[in-house]
């Protein structure tokens, strides 16, 4: 099955790639700043909760001094959450949003959700490559333990990606679906320790956290450009396996309703 | 290669009475079903051999688009098989799925990956591409820019930039002007040569009986008759007058040619006669010639009004002439049943070299939409042949002088 659709994916990776660079090319095709508006998105977004949290609220994080280190430990949440949101937010219009195309060329559907994931994955290279040179300038790089974050990131890019692919398709049956993904982001974001720490979260609020997916992944990056710290595995491996989980039912639901899909369009 | 089979191909949509019901179809594990399913397209049988072209005609809502959908691959067929020999190229309607921010350019070159070319390939297509769309610079303007008619342009030249196996065309060329229309059939008639199938969609009959071998005719989801385009859309052309109480019938004449009769019968033909000034039946007309057409009309109810007309065509069912006796300002008025009357209607045959027919109409008024007793087409098939004028070109003899000056 999965062999059919890698089939595919290969044999359209120029439909694919050409489709990435376009869409790339066509947001800001109107604008005078161009793929800047890329970067300066979560900028404000990290200025704004900088200046809030650690300068206004005085958040410190418990164990560090470096005036840097709270930005720091922003960036590291914020932006893998904006790869993970955006996959996710993306994936689930992604059919409506090409239904047109759907409707009149036959082509791998499968092609679709990869452009939606490529395509943020090039937005996240971009800011998170500027992230890395603020590290460097800064002296706070991390080191070789960087390369650490590469597992976390497909853990959860495969997470985004499961669960993207099937709100995508539950969307084109139940519009519903769309909705509420939205709203699930809101909460899962303030539910997931990005801009605040679990240590200062009261303990009785803390073995909940734990069941939150997000929760590993954010303290792994944050453990690692933050404290140079390895990640707690035992920690990721669950995330792991649900990922693949998600994927898999992905597939199936995909397989299974991508016929019907073109009937709703 | 280009051969397409067609076999059982049925489509059904499912509709459920609301979200709710679709829902719990979907995760009740021993539900039953809770749609019902809307059938659009049964029991579709059909197979073109490699090169040949066909037309479907239909009326709105028959099943043709959704039939050509499935052949492009884009529907899922719910029953049957669909076998295609080749590479398909297909146009659904407007606009080839373009996107609407893309520039003209941007979306040739993903429409050309799409079809499964590399973007060598397309680079070295892309001058033959912009050159037939001749959109000049709107080549490099976001598509949401363009006129319909360009967008089509653009999505003919890019379905077409390469000979597919198998084309498929749905009504999408009636957006163009009536330039880009004959240069598009031109380069359709040019892929024939080369042994492209075509499936075409139209409800232009010029552009089925110039193009096509076959034509098939669907009513509401299956296929109703198949065969020579003419009696094909001479049956649905008597298909769309059709009232209540009319039957069709197509009767096959002495000389092999077919006839289609529809109607009411409130009137009815019961004999038609081609006379040249010898009072001779005229199969074969010289240029020119004196020519009556005698019909032998009966009445088979009370009519208050009965008007009578005739419709010369052409070979390619082209009309060259045609009139009736209310524009002659002859129209009958209350008529008995049983009573019968003979019409003769004297014309020259100032026609060009080449068979024409001839279709008959009795209704009420003008138009036989309004209420239409009997259509008759190819009612006559007579021959014109030229050998007492000079040798000309065209349908209509016009008997041109001519006078030369010279300049010293």
């Amino acid at each position: 099955m999965s062999l059919t659709l890698t089939r595919a994916l290969w044999r359209y990776r120029g439909f694919i790639l050409g489709s990435v660079k376009r869409e790339f090319q066509a947001r800001y095709r109107n604008s005078l700043l161009g793929a800047t508006w890329t970067v300066l998105q979560p900028l404000a977004m990290i200025t704004v909760y900088t200046v809030v949290f650690a300068e206004l609220m005085r958040t410190r994080l418990p164990g560090i001094d470096s005036p840097y280190a709270y930005s720091i430990f922003l960036c590291a949440g914020l932006l893998t959450w904006g790869l993970f949101g955006e996959i996710l937010q993306r994936g689930q219009t992604v059919f409506l949003d090409n239904g047109n195309m759907i409707k009149k060329l036959n082509f791998p559907r499968i092609c679709l959700p990869a452009i939606t994931v490529i395509n943020a994955l090039v937005n996240f290279a971009i800011t998170f490559s500027l992230f890395l040179a603020f590290l460097a300038l800064t002296h706070s790089l991390p080191g070789w333990i960087i390369l650490y974050a590469l597992p976390i990131l497909l853990v959860q890019i495969a997470f985004a990606t499961g669960l993207g692919i099937i709100a995508g398709v539950l969307n084109v049956f139940f519009r519903d679906v769309g909705q509420f993904v939205n709203i699930l982001l809101q909460f899962w974001f303030w539910f997931t320790p990005i801009i605040y720490s679990t240590a200062t979260l009261p303990a009785a609020a803390r073995p909940w956290m734990k069941l939150n997916p997000m929760t590993p992944l954010a303290q792994a990056y944050q453990g690692i450009f933050v404290y140079g710290k390895t990640p707690q595995w035992s920690t990721i491996w669950p995330v792991a396996v649900l990922a693949a989980g998600l994927c898999v039912v992905a597939l199936l639901l995909f397989r299974r309703r991508a016929g019907e899909m073109v009937d709703e369009l | 290669m280009g051969e397409v089979r067609v076999s059982g191909l049925g489509k059904a949509y499912k509709q459920y009475p609301g979200q709710w019901s679709r829902l719990a179809e979907w995760i009740l594990p021993a539900g039953k079903p809770r749609h019902t399913e809307h059938w659009v397209l049964k029991d579709i049988d059909f197979h073109l051999r490699a090169g040949e072209a066909v037309g479907i005609v239909g009326a709105n809502g028959a099943g043709k688009s959704t039939l050509l959908k499935m052949l492009a691959g884009t529907v899922r067929p719910s029953c049957g098989e669909i076998t295609i020999g080749g590479r398909v190229a297909a146009m659904l309607e407007l606009g080839m799925g373009f996107h609407p921010d893309f520039t003209g350019r941007q979306n040739a070159v993903m429409g050309g990956q799409l079809l499964g070319l590399s973007l060598e390939e397309i680079a070295r297509l892309m001058p033959q591409i912009e050159a037939f769309a001749e959109i000049g610079e709107y080549i490099d303007q976001p598509v949401r820019t363009y006129s319909s008619g360009m967008q089509m342009r653009l999505a003919f030249s890019v379905a077409t930039a390469q000979r597919p196996d198998i084309l498929i065309v749905d009504e999408a060329l009636s957006v163009g002007d009536s330039y880009f229309q004959h240069k598009s059939f031109e380069r359709i008639r040019e892929f024939r040569r080369e042994g492209t199938t075509l499936l075409l969609v139209s409800h232009d009959r010029y552009a089925i009986q110039t193009v096509c071998d076959r034509a098939i005719l669907m009513e509401a989801g299956r296929i109703r008759m198949q065969g020579d385009p003419i009696e094909v859309l001479d049956y649905y052309n008597a298909m769309m007058a059709e009232h209540n109480h009319q039957r069709i019938r197509q009767e096959t004449l002495a000389d092999g040619h077919v006839t289609t009769i529809s109607g009411t019968a409130e009137a009815s033909i019961v004999e038609v006669r081609l006379l040249n000034q010898r009072d001779l039946p005229a199969d074969t007309v010289e240029v020119g010639e004196l020519l009556r057409l005698q019909v032998r009309v009966r009445a088979n109810a009370a009519l208050p009004r009965l008007v009578l007309g005739f419709l010369l065509k052409d070979r390619l069912g082209q009309a060259i002439y045609g009139i009736n006796t209310h524009r002659l300002e002859q129209p009958l008025e209350h008529l008995a049943p049983g009573d019968e009357v003979t019409y003769c209607f004297s014309f020259p045959a100032r026609l060009g070299k080449g068979s024409y027919s001839v279709s008959l109409s009795l209704s009420r008024a003008d138009s036989h939409i309004d209420k239409n007793f009997e259509w008759r087409d190819n009612a006559l098939i007579f021959h014109v042949f030229n050998t007492g004028k000079e040798d000309f070109v065209g349908s209509s003899w016009l008997g041109a002088n001519v006078t030369i000056t010279r300049h010293p």
